[in-house]
């Protein structure tokens, strides 16, 4: 793929690849897309060199196609009836048990971010401690946004109406480019705390901690297609997905200047929700806004009706 | 239908409206000639009588709006809420001490009812503003952290179905929350927000908060594109509602849209038919079936399709339609010659295309727009009168057997603005309505509209929700 030369990988002096003496060559992991619960290559059958900040080789990702994008927008719009239909309570609980398998894997995600972002190890070990944090953070408002954002309207007349939020369907989301891994669960977990389903454009640099996501997803009780987990070229994936008539909602995070204007413009298309790139601080904890920004508002009247009484004698 | 009993005529009387040769725009407390010095006539639609003509904003006018709303905002956005609040709530007293004028003045220059502009459009219109006055102070309160600040300057252009109504519904929360407008009416109806200008000055609103620019969809679209608005609020057609989020694509203006519907009312066989049908009549005929959240779907259980028919059938014959001045007519006129051929053409490729076409007997008046009460059966998915938002008084109605079959149907649209649901069952009224994708859901009643209730739709309904305190978020820095 690359015409660069070729560098060492980082397998043949890893810690992971050595033993005392004798010298033992690391299996090396083929990282592959993660669509409908599935780890499909990349239907087009490319892959791109993904280096460390020193230029050392850690792994081929797959770069996904337009296909690729639209597979897993048929996949994220068939998980979406059950898991927005499921009770809040469930889906906290799915998402604490993502939060758990993430603490089980602490060491691992510590040395892929370290490598994805030249960290070093306590620097990647703070990145993960709070990424996982943030998890359980979104876990636990899946059954308290309605309250907070819903409510009852005191009408004037013989009728009582509630508005209750609701997700507003399937939402692309461009996870950051420069956080890996903090920044990818942030705009990942509360898009489906909520109900949503997610197709995600990982970090284009640094995509191998988000194809790691997507085996802890996978064995988390997160039903298959909630999130689905995408790499390779941003500006390629994100095209197909803010113009598609089947996508609800964008997150533009992860976009630069230029590229998130143009997605805007395509989105327009069918009036999709979209959500502009801001700064942001990922260490500091999130407001409710990425909770709102992709829930609609439901409001439902109905008569009050009379008992044929005219008020209460106490 | 002969009917044993003939009513009389009972026309309010227009002698209440004053109304003026010529206005000009308003613009930082004054009224105003255009810069090119271009004017447009407005008419009544139940007459085509020139009723005024009005100055016709360009987009030199739209800088001196603009200009004149960020110099007053500074002032506006400084004042404390209870002042800002008091503003308001003489807005929404003077809007109830002159109610019977500007609902004659409405019914004038829109061509609806009497009985709509006087018992739904003006009583909701002081509401609004009442409302929100009392949010002014109280924004700490509303969930957007302890000190929302306002946006700046809001660019809003509104429709011609709800003239003064959709006034109410951008122009209060707007200052309420700090902010300072802009306001484009439709330019079929630009009077009655010409009289609120007046309104503002009896209020002492200060210069410049407020901003009217009578004009086009040109006018609209120069103060969409101003660099130095802030927010842009948008009702009316979905297809321009997407050339708008084209347009501020890339920019930090925030905008919110409400746009087209195609509301499904699904009745189940248990419902009471008699409240359904008048439920249903509500639905479709209020306004002339000019409301984007219309119920222009009628989803009729099969069972009772024949029934159901025949009520609806019977009830449309004792309509009146007529004089809109009339207290006791029911439809008035059409807005526009242009909607009225709107409305004709996709009457016409509903007929050509198979559905089966029912009018009452209707007597339509010699001048004026007038389209007569229409029905559409044996009506599939795949009709245009079935897909297409018609905006007039014309319904089509499909059937379902079952719930689920219901739903899917309903959902069946490119919109999600509303829809209704009759039964007594009310396990069937959760389930359905938790189902629908639609931003307001009536059951059992329909098109009730209240201050306290966030409005707005799904999909390409549009973007965000006015009323209650969903509605702040629009205008708050959030």
């Amino acid at each position: 793929m690359s015409d660069k030369p070729k560098k060492p990988h980082k397998g043949e002096k890893d810690d992971r690849g050595e033993s005392g003496g004798n010298r033992r060559l690391s299996v090396l992991k083929t990282y592959k897309l993660y669509v409908g619960g599935k780890f499909p290559r990349s239907e087009s059958g490319r892959v791109y060199e993904v280096t460390d900040s020193k230029g050392t080789w850690l792994a081929n990702a797959p770069r996904a196609s337009r296909k690729d994008a639209r597979d897993a927008v048929v996949a994220a719009r068939k998980a979406f009836g059950g898991w927005s239909g499921a009770t809040a309570y469930n889906r906290g609980q799915v998402l604490y048990r993502v939060a758990e398998m993430l603490e089980g894997r602490r060491g691992q995600f510590v040395h892929e971010v370290a490598d994805a972002e030249g960290l070093s190890r306590a620097q990647a070990a703070e990145q993960v401690d709070a990424t996982i944090d943030r998890w359980v953070w979104y876990a636990g408002w899946t059954d308290k946004i309605a309250q907070v954002v819903g409510g009852g309207n005191p009408v004037a007349g013989p009728f009582f109406n509630l508005s209750t939020p609701e997700p507003t369907g399937v939402v692309a989301v461009l996870a950051p480019q420069e956080s890996s891994f903090l920044g990818l669960v942030s705009v990942v977990a509360p898009v489906i705390a909520t109900g949503n389903t997610a197709v995600v454009i990982a970090s284009e640099r640094s995509p191998l901690p988000a194809l790691s996501l997507g085996e802890v997803l996978a064995t988390s009780d997160l039903p298959g297609g909630v999130v689905n987990i995408l790499t390779g070229g941003t500006a390629e994936i994100a095209a197909p997905l803010a113009a598609h008539q089947d996508v609800n909602a964008i997150d533009l995070a992860g976009a630069g200047e230029a590229l998130a204007k143009e997605l805007e413009v395509a989105a327009a298309d069918n009036l999709k929700r979209v959500l502009r790139p801001q700064p942001v601080d990922h260490f500091a904890t999130p407001g409710t806004e990425r909770l709102t920004a992709f829930l609609e508002t439901k409001t439902v009247w109905h008569p009050t009706g009379a008992l044929g009484v005219s008020g209460s004698s106490y | 239908m002969a009917s044993a009993f003939e009513y009389a005529p009972a026309p309010e009387s227009r002698s209440v409206v004053d109304i003026a040769p010529s206005y000009g725009l308003f613009i930082d407390g004054e009224f105003t000639e255009a810069a090119d010095g271009r004017v447009f006539k407005t008419v009544s639609p139940s007459t085509e009588e020139v009723l005024s003509e009005v100055a016709r904003a360009g987009a030199e006018d739209v800088d001196r709006a603009v200009g004149a709303a960020r110099r007053a905002f500074v002032k506006w956005s400084a004042l404390p809420g209870s002042e800002r609040a008091k503003y308001l709530f003489r807005i929404a007293r003077i809007i109830q001490e002159r109610s019977r004028e500007l609902a004659v003045l409405e019914t004038l220059d829109n061509g609806k009812p009497i009985k709509e502009t006087r018992d739904a459009d003006l009583p909701l219109v002081a509401a609004h503003f009442f409302y929100y006055a009392g949010w002014a102070d109280k924004l700490g309160h509303a969930g957007f952290g302890t000190d929302p600040r306002p946006l700046g300057v809001a660019g809003q252009v509104i429709p011609w179905n709800f003239p003064l109504l959709m006034l109410a519904w951008k122009i209060a929360p707007a200052l309420a929350t700090g902010n300072t407008v802009v306001l484009k009416p439709a330019e079929t109806t630009p009077l009655s927000a010409l009289f609120f200008a007046d309104i503002c000055r009896q209020a002492g609103l200060p210069r410049g908060v407020v901003n009217i620019l009578p004009g086009y969809g040109d006018t609209g679209a120069a103060l969409v594109a101003h660099p130095d608005v802030n927010k842009v609020a948008f009702t009316g057609s979905t297809a321009v509602g997407k050339a708008i989020a084209r347009q501020v694509a890339g920019t930090r203006k925030k905008v919110t849209l409400e746009l087209g519907g195609k509301g499904a009312n699904i009745v189940f066989d248990d419902a009471p038919i008699d409240q359904a049908v008048e439920g249903i009549v509500t639905g479709i005929f209020f306004n002339q079936g000019q409301v984007c959240c219309a119920g222009s779907r009628l989803l009729v259980q099969e069972s009772i399709h024949d029934e159901l028919l025949d009520s609806l059938k019977r009830r449309l014959s004792t309509l009146r339609l007529g004089d809109p001045l009339d207290k006791n007519t029911d439809i008035g006129a059409i807005n526009s010659a242009e909607q009225l051929a709107r409305i004709g053409s996709l009457v016409e490729q509903g007929e050509a295309e198979g559905a089966e076409r029912w009018s009452p007997a209707c007597e339509l008046p010699s001048a004026g727009y007038w389209f007569a009460p229409t029905l559409f059966t044996n009506v599939t998915q795949a009709h245009t009168v079935a897909r297409d938002e018609i905006f007039g008084p014309v319904l089509s109605v499909l059937t379902f057997r079952t719930p689920d079959e219901a739903v899917a149907k309903a959902n069946n649209t490119q919109y999600g603005l509303s829809a209704g649901i009759w039964t007594e069952k009310g396990s069937r009224i959760l389930a359905v309505a938790n189902k629908l994708r639609a931003g307001v859901v009536w059951s059992n009643t329909f098109n009730k509209f209240d201050p306290t209730s966030p409005f707005g739709g799904y999909k390409e309904s549009g973007h965000g929700r006015e009323g209650g305190r969903h509605g702040l978020e629009a205008y708050l820095d959030v």
